[in-house]
């Protein structure tokens, strides 16, 4: 009896140090990836002129001229259309393509799935690269249409495999009862088939918007002049010295993705609310 | 003129190399409740889906109220389906699963409220209409899958199973309600089971089918007193087989010689000629036993076990080196009972209409 419990509280404590050991483990791991941001966020409130200074205390003066810097508004605004169109294309297109992988059969298939994850497994470089000869070989004027294309180009793969992992829980069953009650191909679509999808199609479209708002390899690859989005932007104002400006932005679209791709998340586990499947 | 609900001429479904249903021939009459009773992957859920419009046939006809149907997509059939997984629309209420048919009717808003109101009333579920699916149980759940059919007023509804997921107690009680509600409405039921107990309780008439075929098709008890075939005897209920060959034919009666042994003689209800070889199928609760044989066509046996079942005491008895026969004895008391113990010799006797002739 005694020998037994000495055992098992021998067994717990071994336990317990084993569990800190791994929570320091991911304490440091943790620290290693986000430390350099927490400084990036810090430094954005530093009244020193000098975005690695020392510490001047605190000032909302960066975030400011942010606001009144026109190069930096027009930037946003061609990301914004740049994110905004190539999310709504892609996100129509990716979804029709994982219906058609996910509920016919056809020739090729297989080959036609390999080609739909290359976007996502290619380096961005290659891409890039890729694009550039394409539309240098066509002869299309480089600018915010090229940019829009390359993006729907890669983001049509995530939207397609966001929205097909959702498709593979569908019970097929469903649709058949919908047309069991009369209600044609479309009705069941729109009415049983697209409600219990929504909550992947959306987090499709979130991280599609999300990858396509930090793109920075492809669209400097595919920008014309005119064109220049807000990593290009920041890309060009840390050539001639981090400025707390640059840590600013910066903050600020590392704020944007983390609330796009946490709202992503939400929305594929399914708890978006109604829209959830049983 | 429609004489049949649905009539199913010649069908056959092929899934590749897969036979699912072959060259199969229904009829089924208004207001009847049918079921189609088979092992499982005899076919019966793809006979289904081929009257509700899901699959089509590679051959053959099927009509509905007298009108072929052809290539005619399911939302453009009279028929309703109960699923066996029930196949709520669990995004939506309850109501709006069972308006959801109405709807696509385009029928008026408050037509709608009064009928969902009924079919749910009829269903004995009201009060739950704005519950989710997932906040019913199984019981609960099946009785929404039905009022969402039934609020259509089908012509026909097809229920694969709809009984399975339920445990044993909630089934016998679903088994009666649904053949009172079926009386009551007046639907033509097509039913599929693997049940046989519950195809004979609830059905007018039962098709037996076996790898993709319709072996037999009647009423319950035509079913189980006169199987034509080896498999329905064996599928429905308990069933003795004695192998032999037709040692002569008189006008009503055939002798046939088991096992090279003994003779049996068994009503000439088919058409058989001296020498060809036969089964006879007899019912272990048909079979008495005696001390002294009854009657000169009693057949000599041992007793070789007796098993307590409760409400029966079974036999095993041995009638030829190759044959021992199941009988079953009602329970009438413990001391009221003739006990026969194993190693006594019995004399086997049943009424001639009870044993069966079947021709392999
Ligand atoms: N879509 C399909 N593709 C290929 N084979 C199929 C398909 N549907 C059914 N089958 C085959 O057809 C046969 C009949 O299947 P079916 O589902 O009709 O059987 P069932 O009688 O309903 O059986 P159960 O009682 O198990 O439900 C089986 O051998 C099955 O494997
Ligand atoms: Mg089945």
């Amino acid at each position: 009896m005694t020998g037994s419990r000495g055992v098992g509280s021998g067994t717990r404590r071994r336990g317990r140090w084993l569990a800190r050991l791994l929570a320091l483990h991911g304490v440091l791991g943790y620290l290693f990836l986000y430390a350099p941001i927490v400084v990036l966020v810090i430094y954005s409130f530093n009244a020193s002129r000098y975005a690695s200074g020392a510490w001047r205390g605190f000032t909302l003066d960066w975030y400011a001229r942010l606001f009144t810097n026109e190069a930096i508004g027009a930037a946003l605004r061609n990301t914004l259309i740049v994110a905004g169109v190539s999310t709504l294309v892609s996100t129509v297109f990716g979804t029709m393509v994982a219906l058609a992988m996910e509920r016919y059969d056809f020739r090729g298939k297989l080959a036609f799935d390999a080609l739909l994850y290359l976007p996502i497994i290619i380096p961005d470089i290659a891409m890039a690269v890729m694009l550039l000869l394409f539309f240098v070989l066509a002869r299309v004027q480089l600018g915010l249409t090229t940019i829009i294309i390359s993006h729907v180009a890669f983001n049509i793969s995530f939207v397609a495999v966001v929205v097909r992992a959702r498709l593979a829980y569908f019970d097929i069953t469903l649709e058949e009862a919908a047309q069991d009650l009369y209600a044609n191909e479309w009705q069941t679509f729109r009415r049983v088939t697209l409600p219990l999808i929504m909550p992947g199609i959306l987090g499709g479209a979130l991280l599609a918007f999300t990858l396509s708002i930090d793109d920075f390899v492809i669209t400097f690859f595919t920008a014309g002049p005119g064109s220049t989005t807000l990593p290009l932007r920041i890309y060009s104002m840390v050539k001639l010295g981090v400025t707390p400006e640059v840590n600013a932005l910066s903050s600020m679209m590392l704020l944007a993705s983390i609330g796009l791709v946490l709202l992503s998340l939400l929305l594929q586990k399914g708890g978006g609310g109604g829209i959830e499947i049983a | 003129m429609a004489e049949y609900a649905i009539e199913l001429r010649n069908v056959s479904k092929h899934f590749g190399p897969v036979v699912a249903v072959d060259h199969v021939t229904l009829s089924i009459r208004d207001g009847e409740f049918f079921s189609l009773l088979g092992p499982s992957g005899c076919g019966k859920t793809t006979t289904l889906r081929l009257i509700a419009g899901f699959e089509l046939p590679t051959g053959g006809e099927i009509y509905i109220g007298g009108q072929l149907q052809g290539e005619t997509p399911p939302y453009r059939r009279p028929v309703n389906t109960v699923f066996q997984n029930y196949a709520l629309f669990p995004h939506m209420t309850v109501y709006e699963n069972v308006a959801f048919g109405l709807e696509m009717r385009r029928v008026p808003k408050d037509e709608i409220q009064r009928r969902v109101r009924e079919a749910l009333e009829m269903v004995r579920l009201p009060g739950m209409e704005n519950r989710r699916p997932n906040q019913l149980s199984g019981g609960q759940q099946q009785r929404v899958a039905l009022a969402r059919a039934l609020v259509n007023r089908p012509k026909v509804l097809l229920l694969d199973e709809p009984l399975g997921a339920l445990d044993l107690k909630l089934r016998k009680a679903m088994q009666l309600e649904l053949k009172a509600l079926q009386e009551r409405v007046g639907i033509t039921f097509v039913y599929v089971t693997h049940d046989q107990e519950e195809a004979l309780t609830m059905s007018d008439r039962i098709a037996v089918m076996n790898e993709g075929r319709v072996l037999q098709v009647g009423t319950p008890e035509e079913i189980y007193e006169r199987p034509t075939c080896r498999f329905v005897a064996d599928f429905i209920g308990e069933t003795n087989f004695l192998s032999g060959r037709v040692k002569e034919r008189r006008p009503k009666e055939v002798v046939v010689l088991v096992d090279g042994s003994v003779e049996v003689l068994v009503a000439a209800d088919r058409e058989v000629g001296v020498g060809d070889e036969v089964t006879i199928a007899i019912r272990p609760e048909r079979i008495s036993l005696h001390a002294k044989p009854p009657d000169p066509r009693a057949l000599p046996g041992r007793v070789e076990e007796r098993i307590y079942v409760g409400t029966d005491i079974r036999y095993l008895v041995r009638l030829t080196e190759q044959t021992v026969l199941s009988v079953r004895q009602q329970n009438p008391g413990t001391d009221a009972m003739i006990r026969f113990s194993p190693g006594d010799t019995v004399y086997l006797h049943w009424r001639l209409p009870s044993a069966r002739l079947l021709t392999e």
